[in-house]
């Protein structure tokens, strides 16, 4: 296991190297920050004076170098725009993207297996086409149309819930967090259902595919002829099966919640890293998109990990750092 | 002797868009204690769905239409989900085809075995294990302290079946419907459960019904045989007589194309044809298209009789002209 988890980390270093270059290189291809960043009065000596001080009249392999040695000391560069460190810039703001995908992930969970399991339990049911066709509206209506009509509907025409910022917030080991405050809430409450909403459907679906696929074999048969109750039947031998696959889903959803909530972020106005990336990239401040990928980066390696991990609880059948072959089919 | 299991003119029909499934139709046979019925037939021809019925185990759209189960004279037809729970796995067990499909792939042996047994009876977990590891060595697990801390898929096939066997045994039921357990087993395992399971009824007074569609097994398992064609028992009596003196074309047939009855070199006998769709029963006898011996007169079902050995034919062979 620990062998495993070295290894893991060794490859998962090679991806961030890897993924480094290919960031590097195409954030030098959309533009010249000059443009944005010397005023345009500015004569030619003020000009290189300021080329030179962000370093980019040097090649870009030159510039690649000193990001690299930057990096393996945990600095990832300075911002162009505020010039201050772009990791310091990010893990201000991911705090905030992070309660978000939370709450998101949490709402998409607590509802999408309930709701996933009763429509896999009795698909024939009214509830179970409710819910099902429910879900393909959650699949196919865009984030962004279901954002702005949640505010028509909940902040314009009901006035219920305020449409931006994230209210007040209370200081948790370090970090401001808005879910502990009512006024909090009632900020989290919308974009976090507007950015569980794919999330839930994505779960839905799953969960009940897997319960009309368990249903249909035969260890469930075999749990029924022993005698069991219909509940430890369905929570115990069917959602035990399923949620292998579940987990992984909501793994790599869980990455992708924090690294795409831009679209709900910007709805919302949510002072997260979303928001703070589509500024980055108006005003080319390419340190801090640079960093912003490599963080979402290593959490996602680090979110399959963990996911990797998980399966081995799981499934018995998988048992990490053997090597390949040793499970059962 | 009162019979542990009567079942009779039990049908089970599967409600379906393309029409109604007489999976099961006017089945009866009684079992006494210790007793082993192997129930014979192709595939699809309704004797797992027999097997299921008694279970209570029938989905919709299937339901049992007709008939009665009696379990010592108790009657299981009309009971509702909360007492089939009482009966499953507690007075009447079932084990299946695939070892590999029935245990829990996620889930420890003990806990399998444990649950079974706490469905049951209100006993402490101790007590609970205790009958578990006595299963275990019952059915011939070797140290089943360990084992019980396994999961599946560290159990080959033979031992995985033993499990499952185990199971059933946990509750000491009265009758245990083997559905073809050895199916999917290699011969000589085959060959040891066969014996396990008969020594087991023996001594435990526990009746079987053996589901098979394999003769050998049958003969040297079963004491009763009912063949069934089609949804129906078209013949049952005792081993010898059913599969020595076959009286229906059909059990003949079946006979006739076991290949170690046939001569070497020439070609196997098979029956002609091939089984009719059970959504397409009509009124005459099922076999008709198939048989040689048909006339005019197999336009009608024909009755079953109430003989010992007895026969569902017009024409059965070996009947005195």
């Amino acid at each position: 296991m620990t062998e495993y988890i070295i290894r893991r980390l060794l490859q998962s270093s090679l991806v961030l190297v890897a993924m480094s270059v290919l960031v590097f290189a195409g954030v030098y291809a959309i533009g010249n920050p000059i443009e944005l960043l010397v005023n345009p009065m500015a004569d030619d000596a003020e000009r290189a004076r300021v080329i030179a001080n962000l370093g980019l009249d040097k090649p870009l392999w030159e510039q690649y170098l000193t990001f690299f040695k930057g990096a393996l000391t945990g600095d990832l560069g300075k911002s162009f725009v505020f010039n201050v460190p772009a990791v310091g810039l990010i893990l201000q703001k991911l705090p905030a993207t992070i309660e978000l995908a939370l709450c998101a992930m949490v709402i998409a969970i607590l509802f999408g297996i309930p709701l996933g399991l009763w429509a896999g339990l009795k698909p024939d049911s009214i509830a179970g086409k409710t819910i099902m066709a429910g879900s393909i509206l959650g699949f196919s209506l865009p984030t962004f149309w279901v954002g702005l009509l949640l505010i028509m509907l909940f902040s314009v025409q009901l006035g219920w819930l305020p449409s931006n910022g994230r209210g007040d917030t209370v200081n948790v080991l370090g970090f401001e967090v808005s879910f502990l405050t009512a006024d909090g809430l009632s900020h989290l409450f919308m974009p976090a259902l507007n950015l569980a909403l794919f999330k839930l459907s994505l779960i839905i679906r799953l969960t009940r595919a897997g319960t009309r696929e368990a249903l249909l074999q035969d260890y469930v048969k075999f749990a029924r002829a022993k005698g069991l109750r219909a509940s430890r039947v369905v929570g115990v031998h069917v959602l035990k099966n399923i949620m292998i696959p579940i987990v992984t889903v909501i793994g790599l959803e869980f990455g992708s919640v924090i690294a795409f909530a831009i679209v709900t972020e910007s709805i919302f106005a949510w002072p997260g890293t979303g928001k703070l990336l589509i500024d980055s990239i108006t005003s080319l401040d390419r340190p801090v998109i640079v960093a912003y990928l490599m963080i979402i980066v290593t959490l996602f390696i680090v979110i399959n990990l963990v996911v990797d991990i998980l399966y081995s609880v799981l499934d018995p059948r998988v048992r990490l750092g053997q090597g390949a072959g040793q499970g059962a089919h | 002797m009162r019979p542990v299991l009567e079942v009779s003119g039990l049908s089970t029909h599967f409600f379906t868009r393309a029409g109604v499934v007489k999976a099961v139709e006017d089945v009866s046979f009684a079992l006494n204690a210790g007793e082993i019925l192997g129930l014979v037939g192709e595939s699809g021809s309704g004797k797992s769905m027999t097997g299921y019925s008694i279970m209570g185990l029938i989905d919709p759209p299937g339901k049992v239409v007709a008939g009665s189960i009696r379990l010592k004279g108790e009657e299981l037809i009309g009971y509702d989900e909360a007492r089939w729970q009482k009966i499953r796995g507690n007075r009447i067990a079932m084990i299946f085809q695939d070892p590999m499909m029935t245990l829990n792939p996620v889930l420890r042996i003990d806990t399998q075995m444990l649950e079974a047994v706490l469905a049951h009876h209100d006993v402490p977990r101790e007590e609970a294990l205790r009958r578990s590891r006595e299963a275990m060595v019952k059915v011939g697990i070797p140290s089943p302290d360990e084992r019980l801390l396994a999961y599946p898929h560290q159990f080959s096939g033979g031992m995985r079946q033993r499990v499952a066997i185990a199971i059933a045994l946990l509750n000491k039921p009265d009758v245990i419907i083997a559905d073809e357990p050895t199916t999917a087993l290699d011969v000589t395992i085959q060959g040891q459960i066969l014996f396990e399971m008969q020594k087991l009824c023996r001594e435990s007074g526990t009746a079987l019904i053996w589901i098979t569609h394999d003769l050998s097994v049958i003969a040297g398992l079963a004491d009763k045989v009912a063949v069934m064609y089609a949804g129906r028992i078209v013949e049952t009596g005792t081993v010898d007589e059913v599969l020595d003196c076959s009286r229906h074309p059909y059990t003949r047939g079946l006979m006739c194309s076991v290949p170690a009855c046939n001569p070497r070199g020439q070609p196997l006998k098979q029956i002609p044809g091939m089984t009719p769709s059970l959504l397409s029963l009509g009124a005459e006898c099922a076999f008709r298209e198939r048989c040689a011996r048909a006339t005019a007169q197999c336009d009608t079902m024909p009755a079953i009789g109430q003989d010992a050995h007895a026969v569902r034919c017009h024409h059965p062979l070996g009947a005195p002209t």
